[in-house]
């Protein structure tokens, strides 16, 4: 079953992910990637990363993409116009992706054992202890271990907040 | 629950300058906010005091190395070292930007505001120990740079460099990250000293290519971030487009903090693959310096020059790298506090003189200037003399070190090849004195207007650094030779 669903999601993840990139009106890609997003979360759910999946469907899905349509609206951008591209480029370049695939592929099937690859379900869980991806973990982790670049953040994001100032700023004609 | 999670005071000590410089970050947002229309603004001032602050708070923290916030940082003397030079970097940037900032108008606060900010993340990048810190310190700072590289929105180049910098530098960190991610699948840690504890127990067993994978994609984002080949196309645009002060720090600061990290991960947890990388950063090395010194040749830009002249002294802190030693260390510590002076006081001395919107920033504009402003003139050819390396700068010193360490770890051709490269720079560097001393005074040099008292300071205590380097070099080389053993 973990398996049937894997393929299924990993298939509408990687789909979306190329339509993204082939469509040429704005819209259309930011919804395809809502479709890669919300199908990440399921993937990131089935190894048993319940957090991840959730802040995946709110942080992404929501808002970043509720950002990114707003972003495209405003600037009231048409479909892409449509450039001539060199047809050798397509026929050297998709043989060239499918063979870099493969070899990666390859080395990671050949260095890492099969059964140790995915495991579907909650990690390291067992009574009193809570699972690797549970919020009771990630919580944990956030608040002990990895105070410091949990807090550091927040610089990171007065930046943006300063940047976003700066840039728009008025005094400068 | 862990039983000691809550941070004793000896761990608030060790990162008492980045909790000085966020805090005083944060003072200046406020005080920008409260300023009235017309008022003058003294985040300038703050800012100075600021640096003063956090640099003594940094040497006291270097008074009692440990780790701190469960090994996230780990504050020992290589990682006070650099702390100190960014500091120190961030200092003369300050001092250079204030009449570049008058003269156009944007004497905003935020600008300090930024500076301050993006220190921090050079500051945790220096004692980091973990490669998410590294990952945090490294947006932190870049991301400060790159609106610091388009500060004046109006201007068409800063804007340019602004964009090429962010689009090209935030690919580079998703490289870094996807590297990060690949060690941590292996070795189950981002700890730094954790990756080459789990490398060493588990040599045979561990997946070699897999560990390859993730410290190439590492020295993607790494090489990214001190401009070496072939990710080093971004440099000279930027440079060239951005203000001649943020240049001056873009080409010293966070240089400095990304090959203090670069050392750091690449010595201590790629440590055991060492046989791996070292072929590879060999030839980066070579191909850095060679790319850097010939495209600067032909160049008729300062500020482009530069670039390519700070391209290729990357290459030579990439020889001491490859040399894996200590000695290699102590000369990556060395050359780097030298270059950083040498380097922004070069910057420094086109602050000024460049005038509004940087009209005179071609080499050809400095025709005169040794007549008519002999300090500056005087204090340029010390920073071209230093770079080129003659005897009694800092450069020389620098570049000694590096060839030495390299000599001893048997990299003869490339120190026979890195040495070629540095006759060729003369030619470059020299011909900016030439055109100085030689040359009658054009347009630009006649219409000069006299440097403001910071831009002056900056040039004194640059040259200053660069000549007691160059004379009592063991100063810094001392200390340097004390707490190269990053190993713990």
């Amino acid at each position: 079953m973990d398996a049937i669903l894997f393929f299924l999601f990993a298939t509408i993840t990687v789909i979306c992910a190329i339509n993204m990139v082939l469509q040429r009106h704005p819209i259309s890609s930011a919804l395809s990637l809502i479709g890669v997003m919300g199908s990440l979360a399921v993937l990131y759910l089935l190894l048993g990363g319940e957090f991840i999946a959730m802040a995946q469907l709110i942080v992404y899905s929501g808002a970043i993409m509720v950002l990114f349509l707003f972003v495209i609206m405003l600037l009231n951008s048409g479909a892409e116009p449509k450039r001539s591209r060199h047809k050798i480029l397509l026929f050297l370049g998709a043989p060239l992706l499918v063979i870099l695939l493969g070899v990666i592929g390859y080395f990671i099937q050949g260095q890492i054992p099969a059964q140790e690859m995915v495991k579907f379900g909650s990690w390291e869980s067992g009574p009193g202890k809570p699972a690797f991806g549970s919020p009771q973990n990630v919580g944990m982790s956030l608040f002990t271990s990895y105070l410091l670049p949990f807090e550091i953040t927040s610089v990171l994001i007065l930046i943006a907040i300063l940047g976003a100032i700066v840039l728009a700023r008025k005094e400068i004609d | 629950m862990p039983t000691n999670f809550m941070p004793s005071t000896e761990e608030y000590f060790r990162i008492l300058p980045e909790l000085i410089l966020t805090l005083a970050g944060v003072l200046i947002m406020f005080l920008e906010a409260l300023r009235k229309e017309g008022q003058k603004s003294n985040a300038g001032g703050v800012t100075l005091a600021t640096l003063v602050a956090a640099l003594i708070a940094a040497v006291m923290a270097g008074g009692s190395p440990g780790p701190a916030f469960h090994d996230m940082v780990f504050v020992d003397g290589f990682g006070t070292f650099f702390r100190i030079l960014v500091l120190v970097v961030g200092l003369l940037t300050v001092l250079s930007s204030q009449s570049y900032l008058e003269r156009h108008d944007a004497q905003i606060g935020e600008y300090y505001g930024l500076l301050l900010f993006s220190l921090v993340g050079q500051s945790l990048l220096c004692v980091s120990n973990e490669l998410m810190m590294v990952f945090i310190g490294i947006e932190i700072s870049s991301i400060a740079s790159y609106i610091m590289a388009g500060f004046l929105r109006d201007d068409k180049r800063n804007n340019e460099s602004a964009l090429k910098y962010f689009l090209l530098g935030s690919f580079a960190t998703a490289f870094l990250l996807y590297g990060v991610a690949w060690i941590y699948g292996i070795t189950g840690t981002t700890n730094i000293d954790g990756i080459r504890q789990a490398l060493l127990n588990n040599l045979p067993a561990v997946p070699l290519p897999a560990v390859g994978a993730a410290a190439a994609l590492m020295l993607v984002g790494f090489a990214f971030k001190v401009s070496a080949v072939p990710f080093q196309a971004w440099a000279p645009d930027v440079y060239q487009g951005a203000p001649a002060p943020v240049s001056a720090f873009m080409s010293a600061g966070p240089k400095a903090a990304a090959f203090a990290v670069f050392t750091r991960v690449f010595l201590t947890a790629f440590g055991p693959i060492a046989n791996r990388w070292e072929p590879i950063l060999w030839i980066v090395a070579l191909a850095t310096m060679i790319v850097g010194n010939f495209a600067a040749l032909t160049q008729t830009n300062i500020k482009r020059m530069l670039a390519y002249s700070s391209i290729a002294h990357a290459g030579y802190v990439l020889v001491a790298i490859v040399a894996h030693s200590e000695a290699g260390t102590a000369a990556v510590m060395f050359y780097l506090a030298s270059y950083a002076f040498m380097n922004v006081g070069a910057f420094a001395a086109i602050v000024d003189y460049s005038r509004r919107n940087e009209k005179f920033v071609n080499i050809s504009d400095l025709a005169g200037l040794g007549q008519k402003q002999p300090f500056t003139a005087s204090m340029m050819t010390i920073y071209m003399l230093s770079l080129i390396g003659v005897p009694l700068t800092a450069g020389f010193f620098g570049k000694f070190y590096i060839f030495k360490a390299a000599l001893e770890s048997d990299l003869i051709w490339l120190t026979v090849l890195g040495l070629l490269n540095s006759a060729v720079a003369a030619y470059y560097y020299l011909r900016i004195l030439v055109v100085m001393w030689m040359h009658e005074p054009g347009e630009a040099a006649e219409s000069a207007p006299e440097a403001s008292f910071g831009v002056k300071a900056v040039l004194f205590g640059s040259a200053l650094a660069t000549l007691v380097l160059g004379i009592l070099p063991s100063l810094v080389l001392d200390f340097a030779n004390r707490s190269a053993n990053i190993i713990k």
